[in-house]
């Protein structure tokens, strides 16, 4: 446990230092909500429908410049051989890596939050709260997976596209559920609701288990 | 030898399924011709999922004992679940065109998971090509692999999620159903022809993919020399 947090906070000090990681989300997820804003009609009565969607679209496009930046640093400098040489399992170093990409991209989605109320014309009510809940189960399960999808196309050529077309068929059943979970909040129907959480909650304990056991294959040298 | 009796047994069956599915078997009374598309796509689909379990257990195989012959087989699985899957979603959206009005429906369970499926099998090829050396080949993709077959289960919870209705019943079920016989002797006769070819391509490219490794890594002692 030491190890793992010891890891979280390495990443932390990296990020507060240059802040590549949030910011990069960040932007890159408001400008993918604003260009959503101006491809569909902003007056539409059926926007309300668009909103789910476009928001988890952003989640998952942000989520993949996060994922990718967040293994580059590490290779760039070769700073991976000094974690594998650091006294941790490498299942450790799944969870440390998890715990640090989950913290970043929550902190980018938290940022992206007002911007999306604010282009969708919605209100900031305890709804927007209760999609932040949805917002961390679909996170951690997006970055369960993503994490070791990231060390697996970090071998490959072009590291970038890999990584999303491996990502985006792995994670449709977490942004299919997210994207339901947060109409049912939009639309004030959420009975029945915790059968969606109970499911991303579902994906995230069994891929964490998977790539724990897992990942020691994907980073052996 | 067995490879070429197995090569030309699939043809002929195939002649012969061609012709009971549009000469002897009569026109369905609900669907019309259409439904001539499922004697076709019924047993094309069944074979991409023979395809996802060979993977899965060539990729488990593969990760227990290492051998190469494993990751080839996982590899070729991959590549005809992909074909196989990729003509299942074609045949059917030719039937659903007439029948359902839509080439593509959202609605549908089956229509979806196929769609997740075939979309697999392809990251599964495209990271297998953009790795470059042969071992971490082999060893990612197999990860790759086990990752993905732990997604199916949650690929059916989450499409549950959306409304759905009804897809249309298995042809050929345990019980025995309400088809015509001479249907049924069609329907049998195409399952085994498209069983025959897939046994006789998967063998084949088993083979090709053998001569494909050597030939790589005697590249690779020509290119150290």
């Amino acid at each position: 446990m030491k190890s793992i947090s010891s890891l979280f906070f390495k990443d932390i000090v990296v990020e507060w230092r240059n802040k590549e990681a949030v910011s990069s989300m960040f932007m890159f997820g408001v400008l993918t909500l604003v260009i959503f804003s101006y491809a569909f009609d902003p007056s539409g009565t059926d926007r309300s429908l668009l909103t789910p969607g476009i928001l988890w679209i952003s989640f998952t496009f942000a989520g993949i410049i996060g994922l990718n930046r967040s293994l580059a640093m590490e290779i760039d400098n070769e700073c991976i051989q000094g974690l594998l040489l650091a006294p941790l399992s490498r299942g450790e170093l799944y969870l440390g890596k998890v715990a640090s990409n989950f913290a970043f991209m929550m902190i980018a989605e938290l940022l992206m939050m007002p911007p999306f109320v604010v282009l969708n014309n919605l209100t900031f009510s305890f709804q927007i709260i209760e999609i932040i809940g949805v917002a961390v189960l679909g996170t951690l399960g997006f970055v369960s997976v993503g994490t070791i999808l990231s060390m697996i196309s970090a071998h490959t050529r072009m590291k970038e596209v890999i990584l999303a077309v491996l990502q985006i068929p792995l994670t449709i059943p977490v942004i299919l559920t997210s994207v339901a979970a947060t109409g049912q909040i939009l639309a004030n129907e959420t009975e029945g609701i915790s059968y969606a959480l109970m499911m991303l909650a579902g994906f995230s304990i069994v891929y964490l288990t998977a790539s724990y056991l897992l990942f020691e294959y994907v980073v052996e040298d | 030898m067995g490879k070429r009796i197995l090569g030309i047994s699939s043809v002929v069956l195939m002649i012969v399924a061609l012709y009971l599915i549009f000469v002897y078997a009569g026109v369905d009374a609900a669907q019309g011709e259409p439904f001539r598309i499922f004697y076709f796509h019924v047993p094309v689909l069944l074979l991409s999922y023979l395809s996802a379990i060979l993977l899965g257990s060539a990729c488990i195989m593969f990760l227990y004992n290492a051998e190469a012959k494993w990751d080839r087989a996982g590899a070729v699985a991959a590549e005809l679940g992909l074909v196989f899957g990729g003509t299942g979603l074609i045949s059917g959206m030719m039937w659903a065109k007439p029948i359902w009005g839509k080439y593509w429906v959202w609605w549908d369970v089956r229509l979806n998971l196929q769609l997740i499926l075939v979309l697999t099998f392809a990251a599964y090829l495209m990271l297998r090509a953009y790795l470059p050396n042969q071992e971490k080949r082999a060893t990612l993709s197999c990860v790759f692999g086990l990752l993905a077959l732990v997604n199916v289960p949650f690929n059916w919870l989450a499409i549950y999620f959306v409304p759905t209705l009804q897809h249309p019943k298995p042809v050929v079920s345990p019980g025995g159903g309400g088809t015509d016989p001479d249907m049924a002797i069609a329907f049998t006769c195409s399952l085994i022809a498209w069983c025959l070819t897939y046994s006789y391509l998967f063998s084949t490219r088993l083979a090709v993919a053998q001569v494909e490794q050597e030939v790589e890594y005697l590249e690779q002692v020509v290119r150290a020399s």
